[in-house]
């Protein structure tokens, strides 16, 4: 009886495991074995491929390239930190201040922008942000401005676009833990004598963490690998890293260059993601549940 | 003696409903006070209010001499110990402990120096690095107690911190908290809707029903005359009857049941309307075969209908002859009464003064007794 069992449960294993093993390994495993190969090839001067740090030097040689890498960084690092900031009060309002028919009604507020695609979302900003936008026509209407200005193509609205579009992934994990939180610890602690800003730093914060680890890494990693909004609403003269990447592949067809280029990218994020892990103290494992 | 704490006249209204009625107490310093009350009768909501997360409707609360009207709840000089103690899941013992005094911007050896006495003080030395989810229930409930007590509040508040114990544990928390609070000196105002927790522990109670204060008196007082029918039914336990008074022609106050049965009075009623009162008796006035003089007590022939063995508090049910009520009597566990079987007859009685009657409100408390 019980060996019989046994060996059911571990058929019912294989069927779920090897799925999902061979969707890894097709997928995701060999694509990138064979993309670590390439980014080690190069083509010599008379056009002999064989092995080559060159593709992983000129990125160090070039100042273009590891500028857009280290701005690409920044930025997502920015971008992850501010929509944090905002996404921390919308949850717990969401949560503990809302009563359940708007807390509804709320989540749907904050989906509706991801039933259009990024491209039509990315399209409507700049509908309303170009010189011969909407809010340009109000504003110049109203006299506030004289003549209309330059609203797209830089930093700042590049960042307002890459928060728009990965609020909600922040919203969301920071949401499921802050409904477990219960009310009487924030009561305790005001009761105990800490004033608002204690109140956020030792329990709203800390309790939250976990959800706030894994909304940072999707959005973080979203941002860092998104291409459709800094490419249409950035500036002209600033790249992002995975425009780079794009350009070597399919503009200049070098996808020895490209692929390393994507290699130092991964190892980029998942090493700022150890890092801040490690910083804030919390686990991986936990983090992704 | 000086006042740590005031209600006057509080009152607080949730829309159009009357959570708590024009409540008013003073609390003594150093003294254990509780308000005992059945659920839903508005023992939280005052303890909200006088901590500070409500704001009364009507009335006023006073905290040693200041009126606390405007002060928020982190400024007052009271701790509220929560009705599921809330403590902080992601700090150690030691940090939940030291919240309030670092909040206070009290910092380093005198912080660490009052955490450990607080500690040694509730009996768990040593238990500074312990998760709170490795602690048991009754070291979680000392924990939320020394977390308020260690900023020596001018009144700790506590919500039923008992309720979430099992029976035996309770018990022991029950005199360790009245020792407690006697060591560290500290004015308690204690919630629960356990009349024996309420009694044991407390040097006054007050006994809260439908948001308004019944009584407010020592334990002693509130089980040997209480002053309304809620309150003999509340404290302690009580067979109650619904009589008719009489007054016969030499000017004595009787009871009659609908069977019939007459039981003597010492006390004179006002007989007015339909003069149907409840008359209560606890079990623990009735005596069995009682040899006292016939003339001071109501004495009547019942049969047994079973014997309640509970140890100490063993009881027998009695039903009178040509009656259907049953009474509750209770069976001193002294080997005395050993012969008792059921479907036995005894003569049960109780001195006249051992009955008190209320005008009939037909309000039952629980349901268990009749
Ligand atoms: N925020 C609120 N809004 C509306 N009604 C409330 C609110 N808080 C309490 N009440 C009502 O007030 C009454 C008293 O509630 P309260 O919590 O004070 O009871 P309690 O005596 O503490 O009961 P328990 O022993 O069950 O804790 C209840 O009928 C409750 O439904
Ligand atoms: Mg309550």
């Amino acid at each position: 009886m019980k060996r019989s069992s046994k060996i059911k449960i571990r058929w019912g294993f294989i069927i779920f495991f090897v799925p999902v093993f061979l969707w890894l390994l097709f997928l995701l495993i060999l694509p990138h074995i064979e993309l670590l190969r390439m980014s080690f090839v190069g083509t010599d001067f008379y056009g002999k491929s064989g092995f080559t740090f060159e593709n992983y030097w000129s990125f160090f040689k070039e100042p273009i390239y590891w500028r857009t890498f280290a701005r690409t960084a920044l930025y997502s690092i920015t971008v992850t930190f501010l929509v944090l900031v905002i996404a921390l009060p919308v949850a717990f309002y969401i949560t503990k201040l809302a009563g359940t028919k708007i807390q509804g009604f709320l989540m749907i507020l904050l989906l509706v922008p991801f039933w259009v695609s990024e491209l039509i979302r990315v399209y409507g900003w700049i509908i309303l942000l170009r010189e011969s936008g909407a809010i340009n026509y109000f504003l110049t209407k109203l006299h506030i401005l004289r003549e209309p200005i330059e609203m797209l193509y830089n930093d700042a609205t590049m960042i307002m676009g890459l928060i728009y579009t990965n609020m909600l992934f922040m919203v969301i994990p920071i949401i499921g833990v802050m409904e477990s939180l219960d009310d009487s610890l924030i009561e305790a602690a005001y009761d105990l004598g800490a004033k608002k800003t204690a109140i956020w730093a030792k329990i709203i914060i800390p309790y939250c963490l976990p959800g706030i680890m894994s909304g940072s890494i999707i959005v973080f990693m979203l941002v860092l690998g998104s291409y459709l909004t800094p490419k249409l609403m950035g500036g002209k003269n600033a790249l992002w890293f995975t425009e780079q990447i794009y350009n070597q592949i399919i503009t200049y067809f070098n996808w020895n260059q490209g692929a390393a280029f994507g290699f130092l990218l991964l190892l980029m994020s998942s090493l700022i993601i150890f890092v801040a892990l490690k910083i804030t103290r919390q686990k991986f494992t936990k983090v992704i549940k | 003696m000086k006042i740590a704490l005031s209600v006057k006249n509080v009152s607080k209204y949730f829309g159009d409903f009357k959570a708590v009625d024009d409540v008013s107490f003073d609390v003594e310093d150093g003294k254990f006070f509780s308000i005992l009350g059945p659920s839903g009768s508005g023992k939280t909501t005052l303890l909200r209010m006088i901590a500070g997360f409500y704001t009364p409707s009507e009335g006023k609360i006073e905290i040693q001499g200041r009126d606390m009207e405007g002060v928020e709840p982190n400024k007052r000089p009271v701790n509220l110990v929560f009705q599921n103690l809330a403590l902080f899941p992601m700090m150690n013992v030691y940090e939940n402990i030291a919240f309030g005094l670092k909040r206070r911007g009290e910092r380093g050896k005198v912080v660490r120096e009052k955490v450990e006495m607080m500690l040694d003080r509730v009996g768990l030395p040593g238990f500074e690095n312990r998760k709170i989810n490795e602690l048991s229930g009754g070291q979680k409930q000392r924990v939320a107690i020394a977390r308020s007590l260690v900023l020596d509040p001018g009144v700790l508040l506590l919500d039923e911190p008992l309720g979430a114990l099992d029976a035996k544990l309770r018990e022991n928390m029950k005199v360790e908290l009245k020792k407690l609070q006697a060591k560290v000196g500290t004015t308690f105002v204690y919630i629960t809707h356990d009349q024996s927790e309420a009694m044991v522990m407390s040097d006054y109670v007050a006994v809260m029903n439908h948001g308004h204060f019944e009584q407010v008196n020592t334990p002693q007082n509130l089980y040997n005359s209480p002053a309304s029918s809620f309150v003999a039914q509340f404290v302690g336990d009580n067979n109650k009857f619904i009589v008719k008074i009489q007054k016969d022609e030499r000017g004595n106050f009787s009871a009659v049941t609908k069977d019939n049965l007459q039981f003597r009075l010492d006390k004179p009623y006002d007989l007015e309307g339909d003069n149907i009162f409840e008359m209560y008796v606890r079990p623990e006035s009735i005596m069995i075969n009682p040899k006292e003089d016939p003339n001071k007590i109501n004495s009547i022939e019942v049969e047994v209908k079973a014997i309640l063995f509970d140890g100490g508090n063993s009881r027998i049910l009695v039903v009178p002859k040509n009656s259907e009520k049953e009474i509750m009597v209770s069976l001193p566990q002294n080997r005395k009464y050993d012969y008792l079987r059921p479907k036995d007859t005894i003569k049960i009685g109780w001195y006249h003064s051992a009955s008190v009657c209320f005008k009939g409100t037909g309000e039952r408390v629980y349901e268990e007794i009749e």
